[in-house]
Order: C-alpha cells, then structure tokens, then sequence
C-alpha cells in the first residue's frame, strides 16, 4: 500500500498546489457522466480500493490533465471503464486519444490527476495491460521477424536478466496462428502488408495475456477481412472477461464494435453506452458547433494552471 | 617549448612528423613483414593487433544499435563531445594517463548525450540539429582546451594530438588494458539486456509501457558507446571513430534481417577491418593505421552493398539478367510452338528462315537464339553444320524437354487469357500484352488454381487450342 500513499501523497499535493478551476463538472452534466458527485469536494481523497469492498475497476481515471510543452490537450477526464467492456474512443484529429492512451501507461507526464489500474498505480498493474501502439510509431525495416516482435509481448513477464523460454515461444506461436500469421512468422517485418503488420502487433499484445487492453488505432491502413478478423479477436477477449479500450477513428463502424463509447474532445463530452451516447447530439458536441465557444473558455483557464505545473512530483 | 603557434600547425606538424605507422621500426623486405606481423612475433605487433581487434569488436556491436535506432549521427557527437574531457584528462595530472583521460571522456561525453536528449525535449528542435549542434560546440571547446594545454609550459604533452588522427602504434599496455575491460563489459551487458536492448530499440513506446527501465537502459547503452569511443579515439583519432561504429554495422544490416545476426556479423566485420588496417600499415612505411581500419571496413561494406545474398546490387542485376535470358529463351520457343501450330503439328523441324520471319527479327539474332537454346539442351540442329552454310536453310528441332517448355509457356499464356476474359470481363482482344508478361511468371500453384476455376479449358478465347502435356507429343 506504501504506492497508493504516495499516489495519495501526490494527488493531495496537487490539489493543495492549484486551486482547480470548476469548468470539467460544468460541462459534464450535460453528458451522461455518472461521477459528478465525486467532483463536489475539491479535497476529496481518492478512493482506495481498501475502503472499497468490491473488485476495483480495470481502469479508472480521475481529473487527468495532461500538456504538451504546457498547451494541455487533456483536461479534467474522468473515467471509470467497468469490467468486460469493449469501450470505443472516437473524437475528432487532436482530440487527445492517443494523448489519453499514453497518459495512462505514463508515457506521458501527467499534469494533474490520478490514473488507477486495478485499484493500483499503472507501473503495479504492468503485467496486466496489454499495449497497441500505432503502426507507424515504429521503423519496419528493423531487422526482427514477426515473431521476433510477437517475442516482445512476453518480454514485460520475464522481467530483467531471463530469455524468452519454450513455453513463451509456444505462446508467442499460438498468438500469431490466432491472428492468422503463423505461416509468416519467419518473415521479416518489413516484407509484411499493412494489414498483416498490424495483426502482428495485436499478436504480441495477446501475448502479454493481459486483463486490460489499450489499443491505438488498430483498424487503421487495414483491409476489411483483417479488420473482421481484428474486430472477432477483441470479441473473443471481451468474452474471457478482458476489457479494451480502442482508439477508433470511424464513426460509421462505431456503434457496431464497441459496447460503450468515449467521445472525446480534450475532456470527455460523453461516456457510456453505446445506445446511451452515441447520438447526434453528442457527436455535433464533440466535432464541432457549440463546443468550441465553451472549449475557448475552458482552454485558457486549463493554460493557466499548466503554466504553474512542475512536472517532477507527478511523474509516473 | 613554443613550437606551435596555432592548433591547426600543430596537428599538420604532428601527423607528419609521427606519421601513424606500426612498421616504423623494423626495415625489412615486406614479404618478411607479413610473416613477422602474422606471427605476432614483436609485442609492438601484438598490442596493435589486440588493440585493432578489440576496437573493432566494440565499436561495431555498440554502432549496430545506433544504425538501427537511426542515430548514426549519435557517433559523430560523441566521438567530438568527449574531447573537451580529453583536455581535462590530460590536465589532471600533466600526462597522457589513460585512466584519467578515460574518466574525463566519458564524463564529457556522457553531458554531450545528456545536453542532445534535453535540448530535444525542451525545444521543438529535433534530434540532427541538436546532435550537430552539441558535436560542433564540443570539438570547438576541445580544440581551445588543447591549444591551450599545447601552450602551457608543462611535462610530457606528446600524444595529445593523437586523438585528433589516432596512431594504433601509440597504444600502450594500460589502453590494451583499458580496451579489454570495456569489451568484457560490453559483451556481458548486451548479452545479459540483449532483449530489453532489442526492445527499446525497436518500440522505445512499447518497451516503456511493459514496465522497462527505458531512460536507464538508454544512457546505459550511451555510457558504453562513449567508453568504446574514447577508447578508440588514440588509434583511429576523433574524425573516423564514428566510421567505426556505423560501417561494419551498416554493412551487416544489408545481408541479415535478424538483430542478432547483424550483432554477430557486425563485431565479425569490425575485427575484420581493424586487423586488415592494422596489418595493412605494418606492410606499408607510410600509411597511418586508423584511416586504413575505416577504409577496410568501407571496403566491406562495398562487398555486402554489391554481393549481398539479398540486397546486394550485384547480385540484383545478375537475378535480372538471368530472368532476361530467360525470358528470351522462352519467346523463342513459344515461336517455335506458334510455327509448329501453322504446320498442324505435323512438322517438326524448322529452318531459321522460317523463325525469322516468325518472329519479325533478322537472321543473325534467330541464331544466337537458337544456339542459347542448343545450349540449353531444348533444341537440336537436323543437318550437319558444315553442309547447311546457307544463311536461313539451317534446320533445327526442339527436344522433348524443349518441346515441353513451349507448351507450358503457351498454355500460361492462353490460360491467363481466357481468365481475363471469363473471369475479369475483358474484351479478347485486350488480353494478349498482359498474357505476354504473366506467361514468364506464373508458377505452378498459380496454374493449377488457373486450371480448377476454369474447369481444365480446351479452347482459348481465339478459339485456338491449349496445349497440356499428355495432349501433344512430337
């Protein structure tokens, strides 16, 4: 528990640093959000898993700002994804989804905030999150093969000093004949199609055999049998009881994959059930109209308190 | 003592003065020096081997993973970064103490490494310029902290200006010592990390998220290039040292797909040339030893560039060739086919005449094509040679196995053209180009799959018949 003392530390350290403007709760009762009721005591501790009973969610989030060079492009997000969901992130280009992705696995410093996984701190929870960056992030002509990289996936449970053994091969095997590329496995990446790449990709994030899934924009540059295919394996996880949360740029195919949506736009205009929230409304909220006159408003306000931030007592 | 008036002069005068040779000292016929230097006979010889060896192993397996990570540049920056620390190195106690010098170096090219990953994070420049940047800002600072050290009035100040050209000779047994150390420690470390190496190297995004120590293995990696740099720089001097950690390893990358194969090749490579530089400066009286090292492994990389099994340029253009020919080979007898099909397939044999005007194509270029297909064993001459001199009356006949190739290839072309007609709806008279290129490249798979979805075809869209191999014999 000594982590969740000082994530606690941390976050009341935060909040006695900046006073935090009130805009986030404002805007989010006009959303579905369930969570205001937590917004109405600024001092309030985070809740710990120790004082509650039930199983903590896969992935909570509370207040999370984050900035790039102190422009934030993340603010006052809150979020708590239940068990077993497949949650789709859809906003528009710069909304932060990829920005919230990375925050969440401390790739990016976070301004103010707190992310919990499992009722832990991310580095505690590692084991259990499952990661799929975007295709383009890295170099493909490197010279590994596809099971070199699916390799990779097993590297986080080995920890330092161990080499992937038998059994972690035999994984890594059965995870590319799952995504379809056993047959590829000796190939080297770059002679792989985009399609086949990405599957590549999903294949060693099954291979981490994680119970949260965090993926980035998996259906991109993919042809419609591998998204299909994509799209049949991330069922598959949600029956084991897994949970994912995927970046998803097409809103025509938004509703049928996931079974709750974030719609995303710098802070959250809505999240919740498919059924729930995917309306005109609040999609006109999150691509446009009106949102960008209270957007003004609250993007100044969130500038001014990025501007006080010192980044070193929050990293993680 | 005040022999030097500028840094520049000093750098002229010193290269020709010591000119950076191993072979200064014996003076022999140089077939007795190859002997000598391959049997490591004079210690001079065996420490510049060792030391060449050692550098090379270092240099290449630690440069591999900046060729990888796209930081060759990285190289450049540090071999020049640590020059200021040579400085302080040599000022601590007035000597050339490899120790000293040693520490000074890493420090400062470590802040060098440090100053590049801040100034990228806290700007928006990126990493070339501030690589360039942190490089030329460095080595200007070196060269005024030499300058000045040349100038003050102290001890011993000879081998300073070897780590601007390098000299292998000038290795003494504490850098021999110094060089083993570092290339024990790099062994063991990259076999001990090789995996989180690899990881942070291919996915830095990936490696941090499944909890990694990325900035730590990071520096680790930089604080062991910079040991191998500075360790290298006496023999190969601030200039090629880069040359060392990007060639051989550059030249791996063309011939494997496999990090750690390209691991292995690339410390093979780096041995190579620095023996081969080492070796080649013993031989000549003249030719420094670090510019050899850099040109024997450019040298190899120009092997691996035109030989590679895969990407090698050479190795391309024979492949080409070969299909060309090939090629060539196989429209002769696909015109040999066409003429036996006018004839009702009831002649075999053929003059030259007959092809020419077959084919469109003059008579002197008709038989080299028959002779390749002599050559091949696919044809065969009916007249002896020496009574069929008249140009064109020459007769000749395809062989079984000649016989058999022309159906094949005639029956890939109207395979394929029947199945763009039935099966992509072009008009019959649009389908032969694109036949004629698909004809030399569909492979057996491909034809039978052809077969099956056109349920074994008899006829093509001309209405002319498609050859198979029981239905036609000669």
């Amino acid at each position: 528990m000594s982590a969740n003392l000082t994530l606690y530390k941390r976050s009341l350290l935060s909040l006695a640093r900046w006073r935090r403007p009130r805009f986030a709760a404002s805007i989010q009762s006009a959303s579905s959000f369930a969570s205001d009721a937590k917004h109405s005591n600024e001092t309030s501790v985070p809740m710990t898993n120790d004082t509650n009973p039930k199983t903590p969610s896969p992935l909570e989030v509370h207040d999370l700002t984050v900035a790039y060079t102190k422009r934030p492009v993340l603010y006052g997000i809150d979020l708590e994804v239940p068990k077993g969901s497949i949650v789709g992130v859809v906003g528009p280009n710069g909304a932060g989804k990829s920005t919230l992705i990375k925050s969440i696995m401390g790739l990016l410093p976070v301004a103010s905030g707190w992310i919990k996984v499992f009722g832990k701190s991310f580095n505690q929870s590692v084991t259990r999150v499952g990661y799929v960056p975007q295709r383009e992030s890295v170099d493909w002509d490197f010279p590994v093969n596809a099971m070199d990289v699916v390799l990779m996936g097993r590297y986080g449970r080995l920890g330092p000093f161990k080499r992937p053994s038998k059994a972690d091969k035999e994984i890594a095997m059965a995870c590319l004949e799952k995504v379809k590329m056993l047959p590829y496995a000796n190939r080297q990446i770059s002679n792989l199609s985009g399609g086949q790449q990405q599957r590549v990709f999903l294949a060693r994030a099954l291979a981490q055999e994680s119970d949260l899934y965090l993926m980035d924009e998996p259906f991109v540059g993919v042809d419609a049998t591998t998204e299909a295919a994509i799209i049949e394996i991330l069922r598959e996880l949600q029956a084991q009881g897994k949970t994912l949360i995927v970046v998803h740029h097409d809103l025509t195919t938004a509703p049928d994959y996931f079974d709750r949506i974030l719609l995303l736009n710098m802070r959250v205009v809505a999240f919740g059930k498919t059924e729930d929230v995917f309306n005109f409304d609040n999609l006109q909220m999150a691509y446009g109209g009106r949102l960008s006159i209270l957007s003004e408003v609250a993007l100044s306000r969130a500038r001014k308190k990025a501007e006080g931030d010192t980044p070193d007592n929050l990293a993680e | 003592m005040k022999r030097v008036a500028s840094i520049a002069a000093a750098l002229c005068a010193a290269s020709v003065a010591h000119a950076a040779k191993i072979g200064d000292l014996t003076d022999t016929t140089w077939t007795s020096q190859a002997i000598e230097f391959l049997s490591l006979d004079t210690p001079i010889v065996r420490s510049a081997v060792l030391g060449t060896l050692l550098i090379g192993f270092c240099c290449s397996v630690l440069g591999s993973f900046l060729v990888v990570r796209k930081l060759a540049l990285l190289g450049d920056t540090l071999s020049h970064a640590v020059l200021p620390g040579v400085a302080l190195g040599f000022l601590w106690n007035a000597s050339k103490d490899p120790w000293a010098i040693f520490i000074g170096a890493t420090a400062a090219g470590i802040l060098g490494v440090a100053l590049v990953g801040w100034i990228k994070q806290t700007t928006h420049l990126k990493e070339d310029s501030a690589m360039g940047m942190v490089l030329a800002g460095f080595y200007g600072l070196g060269i005024c902290m030499t300058t000045v050290i040349q100038n003050m009035a102290m001890g011993n100040k000879s081998g300073l200006d070897k780590f601007f050209f390098g000299q292998a000779a000038a290795l003494s047994s504490g850098d021999i010592q110094l060089l083993g150390i570092i290339s024990v420690i790099t062994i063991i470390l990259v076999l001990l990390f090789y995996k989180e190496f690899l990881a942070i190297s291919f996915d830095v995004g990936f490696a941090q998220a499944i909890g990694m120590p990325v900035q730590l293995l990071h520096y680790a990696l930089m604080a062991l290039l910079t040991f191998a740099v500075v360790v290298s720089l006496q023999a190969v001097g601030v200039v090629l040292v880069s040359a060392l950690l990007i060639t051989p390893a550059a030249a791996a990358f063309l011939l494997t797909d496999r990090m750690h194969w390209m691991l292995v090749l690339s410390a093979a490579f780096g041995m190579l040339s620095g023996v081969l530089g080492a070796f080649i400066s013993y031989l000549s009286h003249n030719l420094p030893t670090g510019p050899l090292i850099v040109l024997g492994a450019t040298l190899i990389f120009i092997l691996a560039l035109l030989f590679g099994p895969r990407h090698g340029l050479l190795t391309k253009i024979i492949h080409r060739r070969r299909q060309r020919q090939r090629i060539a080979l196989e429209n002769t007898l696909k015109a040999v086919f066409h003429l036996c099909e006018k004839a009702h397939f009831k002649r075999k044999a053929f003059a030259t005449s007959e092809l020419s005007v077959e084919r469109n194509s003059n008579l002197r270029a008709i038989e080299s094509e028959i002779r390749n297909l002599e050559k091949a064993g696919m044809a065969e001459p009916m007249d002896d040679p020496s009574q069929a001199q008249l140009s064109g009356k020459a007769r000749f006949k395809l062989t079984t196995e000649g016989w058999y190739r022309a159906c094949e290839i005639v029956r890939n072309h109207r395979l394929w053209e029947l199945y763009l007609t039935n099966a992509a709806d072009y008009q019959s008279d649009h389908v032969h180009d694109d036949a004629e290129e698909i004809e030399h490249l569909l492979g057996k798979d491909l034809v039978q799959r052809l077969e099956k979805r056109l349920q074994n075809p008899i006829h093509d869209p001309h209405g002319r018949l498609i050859p198979s191999k029981d239905q036609l014999t000669v």
